[in-house]
């Protein structure tokens, strides 16, 4: 055991960092946003992934071959860790980043690859991700939006749901069922597909935090090439997993960086608001509160670091990597709400740390249901990791 | 970076499992918590001859001079078998003379120790039972170039069993660390009868006794600090004997979950059953994390070590109590009984809570180095 970075790790993290210094913009506040100002935000962040693919600092963990660093998950790790620590802007075009670009590498034609990864390294082309459908959540083997073969195209018809970043996405990773007679597993495609083809509407959903993120995405007689299949057709059940193996192995870094700013704000805040005319930072049930926030959170650092290790020794998160999103899940919900104790009335107020504390509280609620709810995660963790039988 | 044990912490964790469990059966912690003491002389040569009252004693002191990680990677095995007698008490001791004795005192005491031929507790805790060294209140009076003690010290560990008793008592502004040796006078030992029968409690009673000014421990630098200090070190081996009792619970209980059938199928493939050890396994895994890294930031001297010490008790308190609330509740009926071995991890669970100091204890420390900081 040794939890100190190695000379390598080290020598990445000093590059990095410097690297950050010289580049952050000077007039980013960090912290979250609330709705206002979206779209300045959205130009705001994709001129900041543009500022990191030219530093050569967009999907570090993408092999070198196409564009990456091949970083090690360590680095990958303290990437996240200095961007927390630079307190620097997110990366706008994430999901082409950690999930669909890693999907493309994996599964993807010569031509694919030439054609899409540039563009989602230096965020010219944002991603969404089509998966989840009305009736196809936890159980999205279920989907039923359908993709007919009419001689070199399909013809989409159907509707997506919670798709995040739908609204300002050029392309779309695309499950469809191309076979409905076959076992549901068995006939599902998986389509990279252009969000600007005719009969595709998206239609905001607005969040009760107001956010726009998530939308609903209808397809009317939407026509693709067969050439848009990323893997073989009927087999996009592999290309799924293979992507929301990756989607959920970066949840865990990358929450952190919120999580540890927002934290560090609240205890500073904790300074300002008051308990019986002395600042709450004294009282000590408060003392209490944000030290088991406090605790938590280191918990999640190390949970990962463990995980971390576990994956780059044996390629399988260890157990403790398998309760990551249930626990950072579980634990911002606490965390917001022991900020609302805190703050009082100024957490719901919108122009408050510019709407910081009630977008927070309210976004929260949705961390124990995106990328599989927390009872899914039960059912997963007790079902492969403890080997209980199965539920359902 | 590597957050996993290396190889040969590795042989030593699992040679302590197999060691425990042809040694430390269940029939023969029950039969060890039905006793006075708790103690067996063979059971402590046994431990003794496997070297871990060696461990962290250093090597000129005929220790091992092992880290704490090592430490750790034996207390979770000790943890898993439920451990009964003054193991921990005696690490206790270990840990404070090595910080406070002389080079003549460390000889003196960490060589019979070393050997399993002596038994140390530390005596803290007094009537408001608080683990904080402020609390201690005990006056040592100077008198003719000896100290002298009258009072009492409660919930002292395994203190019928100890050869050397280690009195925490006030010297001015400062404390006085007065070896007691057994059977010295003035020196009265009663039982505490406490719920945990694996690891028996006393009441002390010191009455005039005289320890000479020359034989205290940490007289010339800081009592205090190496007070403190070992108990971080005892913490943290404390935790990770809990983490090894949370395994034992988790397993035991998705074992039954498996096996006991309702309905026509196992009550392992309900839902609620299910997310019971789901939960049960992410505080286990947890509560790992923490005390390894309690355990590492203290054999590294790492400036977040007093940190991460309040964090894993903090945690391990509250997990360790909740997994075994949950353990009970998978088993059903049979979880409460006398007969299941449930009950003795249960127990152990509620004396660890509050060993040196509960969750809520840490949490203020937390509060004090993560809130207080810019103050300070």
């Amino acid at each position: 055991m040794d939890l100190n970075l190695t000379p390598n790790e080290q020598q990445f993290r000093d590059e990095f960092r410097a690297w950050l210094k010289a580049n952050v913009p000077s007039e980013w506040k960090g912290g979250q946003l609330g709705s206002e100002d979206r779209e300045d935000y959205i130009k705001y962040l994709r001129d900041w992934q543009r500022v990191l693919y030219e530093g050569g600092w967009a999907g570090i963990s993408w092999p070198k071959a196409f564009g990456g660093r091949g970083a090690t998950l360590m680095e990958q790790a303290i990437f996240q860790e200095e961007l927390a620590r630079a307190n620097a802007p997110q990366l706008i075009g994430t999901i082409g980043l950690s999930l669909v670009g890693p999907t493309i590498i994996a599964l993807g034609t010569d031509e694919q690859k030439a054609r899409y990864l540039p563009k989602i390294l230096s965020g010219e082309e944002i991603w969404c991700q089509g998966f989840s459908e009305p009736n196809a959540g936890s159980d999205l083997a279920a989907l039923g939006t359908k993709a007919v073969r009419d001689g070199d195209d399909f013809i989409i018809n159907g509707q997506k749901i919670w798709t995040s970043f739908a609204q300002l996405a050029d392309w779309c990773l695309l499950l469809v069922r191309t076979d409905a007679e076959a076992p549901k597993h068995k006939g599902i495609t998986c389509l990279l597909l252009d969000m600007r083809l005719e009969g595709i509407a998206v239609r905001p959903l607005r969040q009760m935090s107001g956010d726009s993120g998530f939308n609903e995405v209808f397809f009317s007689n939407v026509r693709v090439p067969v050439g848009q299949v990323l893997g073989e057709i009927n087999k996009g059940w592999t290309t799924a997993i293979t992507a929301l193996m990756n989607e959920r192995a970066n949840l865990g870094t990358g929450v952190q960086v919120v999580f540890k700013r927002n934290l560090e704000a609240l205890i500073a805040r904790s300074r300002t608001v008051e308990r019986q005319g002395r600042p709450a930072s004294e009282d000590p049930l408060v003392r209490q509160k944000l030290a088991q926030a406090f605790l938590e959170l280191e918990i999640l650092r190390l949970n990962t670091n463990r995980a971390l290790t576990s994956l780059s020794k044996t390629g399988i998160p260890g157990p403790e990597g398998s309760t990551l999103k249930l626990y950072w899940s579980e634990m911002n919900q606490r965390t917001q709400q022991t900020a609302q104790e805190i703050l009082g009335p100024y957490g719901q107020l919108k122009e408050f740390d510019n709407g910081l504390w009630e977008y927070a509280y309210l976004r929260s609620r949705g961390n124990t249901i995106e990328a599989g709810t927390s009872e899914i995660q039960r059912n997963i963790i007790a079902e492969r990791v403890l080997g209980l039988p199965k539920s359902y | 970076m590597d957050f996993d044990l290396s190889k040969p912490q590795k042989l030593l964790k699992e040679s302590a499992r197999e060691f425990l469990a042809r040694e430390c059966k269940p029939e023969r912690v029950r039969a060890l918590m039905e006793t006075e003491t708790a103690h067996d002389d063979g059971l402590w040569q046994a431990i003794a001859d496997q070297g871990w009252l060696a461990l962290l004693v250093p090597e000129e002191h005929g220790g091992l001079g092992l880290g704490l990680v090592e430490m750790a990677a034996v207390a979770e095995e000790m943890g898993r078998a439920c451990l009964p007698g003054p193991f921990l008490s005696t690490l206790f001791a270990t840990a404070l003379i090595e910080r406070a004795g002389s080079a003549e005192q460390r000889a003196k005491y960490l060589e019979p120790i070393a050997a399993g031929e002596l038994r140390a507790t530390v005596a803290l805790l007094e009537e408001g039972a608080s683990w904080d060294t402020e609390s201690a209140k005990l006056k040592a009076q100077r008198e003719g170039g000896s100290f002298r003690v009258t009072g009492r010290k409660l919930f002292v560990n395994d203190a019928e069993t100890s050869n050397l008793l280690i009195c925490v008592a006030l010297d001015g502004d400062g404390l006085a660390l007065l070896p007691v040796e057994r059977g010295a006078g003035g020196v009265s030992i009663k039982p505490m009868a406490s719920m945990d029968g694996t690891r028996k409690v006393y009441e002390v009673s010191f009455e005039g006794v005289s320890v000479p000014e020359a034989d205290a421990l940490g007289a010339d630098g800081d009592a205090r600090g190496a007070l403190n200090g070992a108990l971080e070190v005892a913490t943290t081996a404390l935790c990770a004997e809990m983490v090894g009792g949370m395994q034992w619970v988790l397993d035991t209980a998705v074992e039954y979950a498996k096996t006991r059938q309702q309905f026509g199928r196992a009550i392992g493939s309900f839902q609620a059953v299910q997310h019971q050890c789901a939960d049960m396994l992410m505080m286990t895994e947890s509560a790992r994390s923490a005390a390894y890294y309690a355990a590492w930031t203290l054999t590294e001297n790492d400036p977040a070590a007093s940190v991460a010490v309040s964090i894993a008790k903090a945690y391990c308190s509250d997990a360790y109590r909740e997994v075994g609330n949950r353990g009970v509740q998978v088993h059903g009926g049979i979880g409460f009984t006398w007969e299941h071995d449930l009950q003795l991890y249960y127990k152990r669970s509620k004396s660890s809570e509050t060993l040196f100091g509960d969750a809520t204890f840490h949490r203020e420390r937390i509060a004090c180095l993560v809130v207080d900081k810019e103050k300070n």
